[in-house]
């Protein structure tokens, strides 16, 4: 689409922990500007692999260019280009906002003549006016994690890497936390976010699932719902659901049946095939209202990715 | 380098210590209590020895030998006996480290001949304090010989054939107790900051581990070496605090004579104590747990520095494989420096040696944390 390099490309990237293979062959490309979400259980390797972006953890194999540096030749160029948020937060709580703001604009060598626009930038920013000189302790979590990404956003850095920025953080506080990420986006910021909230994938630009290492899917929220499935997706209230269920596996270009609460989710291979599904339940002695289509949530997509990529794993 | 890196560093670790109390406290109450327990119990200053009398002749002269003993402010006489018998159940009992025993015919002999012998029995279990009682008990009875020596010039015109109650010799043992404090003050001084200084950094890297704070620091620019000097910066001025407090201690409250310049000593204190600070400093980069960290500065720093830096046991005294040994502990080039400048009054010139002995263990300490300090979580 574009010539412009992208801001984030992965080749291969993998990490060996001993005898765990952490990350496993990812291949990713972030464009410039772009909100790529990071989905997956807790262990699939996000934060490895985040970590190995920053240029904290060295790869194992393949290679890695953040902002036009690679990983591991140049990690101090990284370093300089690249804002940082670790899953558990980690600022100084012994010391105040200001103090934390200025240690980091310091480390990361902002102007002295910028330094003020930037600390006032990264205060309103974290709608912390009024509790500059609070010790960072006092504060509650969605303070804490707005001012964290003021600390790492405070050199102007073009890419962000946010590990689970949200995690324990209520829910207005999180939205809130996005209308930022957004902002920042919008300004050319590329972004890389990892959460284990499916409802914020829908905020992201591209979502990348991730599964024991895995890169399982890559594509847009839409993209993803739609494709991922492979087939349509029909809520249908019946009764009994054991033996719609069970008449359902039997039925050609049924590709799944499963229970959502008192109703049944079917996946079909062809949507043209739902107006055969009343005939067919009726011979097994289901009474059933008429298929209605349903959009899939993201969630329905990653549960139905995972199982598919597994299944060769679990047959051999 | 950055120097604003170096001092975004210093200013946000001085902030944490000042608002530390457990740190506040090891940083400025350590040395004051290290420096009165290490500044009084360590002394080889004995007084009022307690010692035993067997005075078998009781007679004008014996009694003065007595008293010349308790005059010296050195002995008490704390049991007056009848025989030996006596003298070793007092000596059990540890009523008495010594004991002094007085012929029956003391004053007959003295004045027959000019001289005679007494006799003094030591507990030298405690091997040290003995030598010194002894040398004290020496310097009595010379005091003593001289005196007698002068009463028998006037009264027989000439001085005594063999002159001496016992064979007369000229050690300057009088001064022991004084010297004794002078040599040693100096030495506790290099000690406590040994200690302390190694105290102080060795949690600074740990404490960052542990709060998960270092993930953060270690996600920026910053470079080993600014982390190490600008985590260094705010220990250096406590540490220069604490050196100037112990060496005020050392001379206006021991009252430790200093011969020597202060700016030679602000220069070679600024030395000795970036070395302690370093070494504290990488043995917090090695060991990720704050407690761990501060139990090896402790191992590491206390035995070396009580042991082999001459303080207290002289390095010219131990076996050749210790003395050597005794090099690579660098409170050694600090005592030493600091004895001779508070002595002495030696100068830099005079001091070439030990000093470049601590710049090379600077230069090496920088050397080893730049690379020692790894900017990753592999």
């Amino acid at each position: 689409m574009s010539a412009a390099p992208p801001s984030v490309l992965t080749e291969g990237l993998t990490k060996i922990f001993g005898r765990f293979t952490a990350v496993d062959h990812i291949d990713l490309s972030i464009a410039t500007g772009e909100v790529m979400g990071f989905i997956g259980p807790n262990g699939a390797g996000k934060s490895t692999t985040i970590r190995m972006l920053c240029g904290l953890l060295r790869p194992s194999a393949g290679r890695a260019v953040v902002a036009g540096f690679d990983v591991a030749r140049k990690p101090e160029a990284v370093r300089a280009h690249i804002g940082y948020m670790s899953q558990k937060f980690s600022l100084y709580g012994d010391l105040t906002v200001r103090e934390n703001l200025r240690f980091f604009g310091g480390l990361y060598s902002v102007r002295q003549s910028e330094m003020a626009e930037r600390m006032r930038f990264a205060i309103t920013m974290a709608g912390l006016e009024g509790r500059e000189n609070a010790l960072v302790n006092t504060l509650a979590g969605g303070w804490k994690q707005r001012l964290a990404l003021g600390c790492a956003i405070l050199h102007r850095p073009p890419v962000l890497f946010l590990d689970e920025p949200t995690s324990g953080v209520e829910p207005e506080a999180r939205r809130r936390f996005w209308d930022l990420i957004h902002d920042l986006a919008a300004g050319g910021v590329t972004i890389l976010v990892s959460t284990h909230y499916m409802d914020e994938a829908e905020y992201c630009n591209r979502v990348a699932l991730i599964d024991r290492g895995r890169l399982a899917a890559i594509g847009t929220p839409s993209e993803l719902r739609g494709h991922a499935l492979g087939g349509a997706l029909f809520e249908l209230a019946c009764s009994p659901l054991g033996a719609a269920l069970a008449a359902l596996h039997r039925a050609p270009g049924v590709i799944e049946a499963n229970v959502f609460g008192d109703r049944l989710h079917v996946l079909l291979a062809d949507a043209s095939a739902a107006a055969s599904l009343h005939t067919l339940l009726a011979a097994a002695n289901v009474r059933a209202e008429a298929p209605r289509p349903i959009a899939p949530s993201l969630e329905d997509a990653f549960v139905r990715l995972v199982t598919r990529t597994r299944r060769p794993e679990a047959a051999s | 380098m950055s120097l604003r890196r170096v001092l975004a560093l210093g200013f946000k670790e001085f902030l944490q210590v000042w608002r530390d109390p457990r740190s506040l406290a090891v940083a400025l109450l350590m040395p004051l209590m290290q420096m009165v327990l290490l500044g009084y119990g360590v002394s080889l200053d004995i007084r009022r020895v307690p010692l035993c009398v067997q005075d078998q002749e009781n007679s004008t002269e014996s009694r003065a030998l007595v008293e010349d003993f308790v005059a010296s402010g050195w002995f008490a006489i704390t049991r007056t006996l009848p025989d030996n018998a006596a003298v070793r159940t007092a000596m059990d009992r540890e009523q008495c480290i010594g004991a002094l025993v007085i012929p029956v015919d003391f004053s007959r002999v003295l004045a027959a001949t000019g001289q005679a012998p007494v006799q003094s029995i030591f507990d030298a279990t405690d091997t040290n304090t003995t030598n010194i009682a002894i040398g004290y008990a020496e310097g009595v009875i010379s005091l003593a010989t001289a005196d007698f020596a002068a009463r028998w010039e006037a009264a027989h015109g000439t001085r005594p054939t063999r002159v001496g109650v016992v064979d007369f010799e000229p050690r300057v043992w009088f001064n022991e107790g004084l010297d004794s404090k002078n040599f040693i003050i100096p030495g506790v001084v290099a000690v406590i900051l040994a200690l302390v200084g190694a105290q102080l950094t060795s949690l600074t890297i740990s404490r960052e581990w542990e709060r998960g704070t270092m993930e953060q620091l270690i996600s920026t620019p910053v470079q080993p070496i600014e982390l190490m000097l600008g985590k260094l910066v705010p220990y250096f001025a406590i540490g220069l605090f604490d050196a100037a407090f112990c060496l005020a201690a050392a001379i206006f409250w021991f009252r430790v004579p200093f011969l020597g310049s202060i700016v030679t000593l602000a220069l070679t204190t600024s030395l000795f104590t970036f070395v302690v600070l370093g070494i504290g400093y990488l043995i917090s980069v090695r060991i990720r747990s704050q407690i761990g960290a501060s139990q090896v500065a402790l191992v590491l720093t206390m035995l070396p520095t009580t042991l082999l830096s001459g303080y207290t046991f002289p390095i010219d005294q131990m076996p050749a494989a210790i003395r050597a040994l005794t090099f690579i502990v660098y409170p050694r080039y600090y005592v030493s420096i600091l004895r001779a400048v508070f002595l002495k009054g030696s100068g830099v010139a005079e001091l070439a040696f030990p000093m470049l002995a601590l710049t090379l263990y600077a230069v090496f300490i920088i050397w080893v944390a730049a690379r020692a300090f790894r900017k990753s979580l592999d």
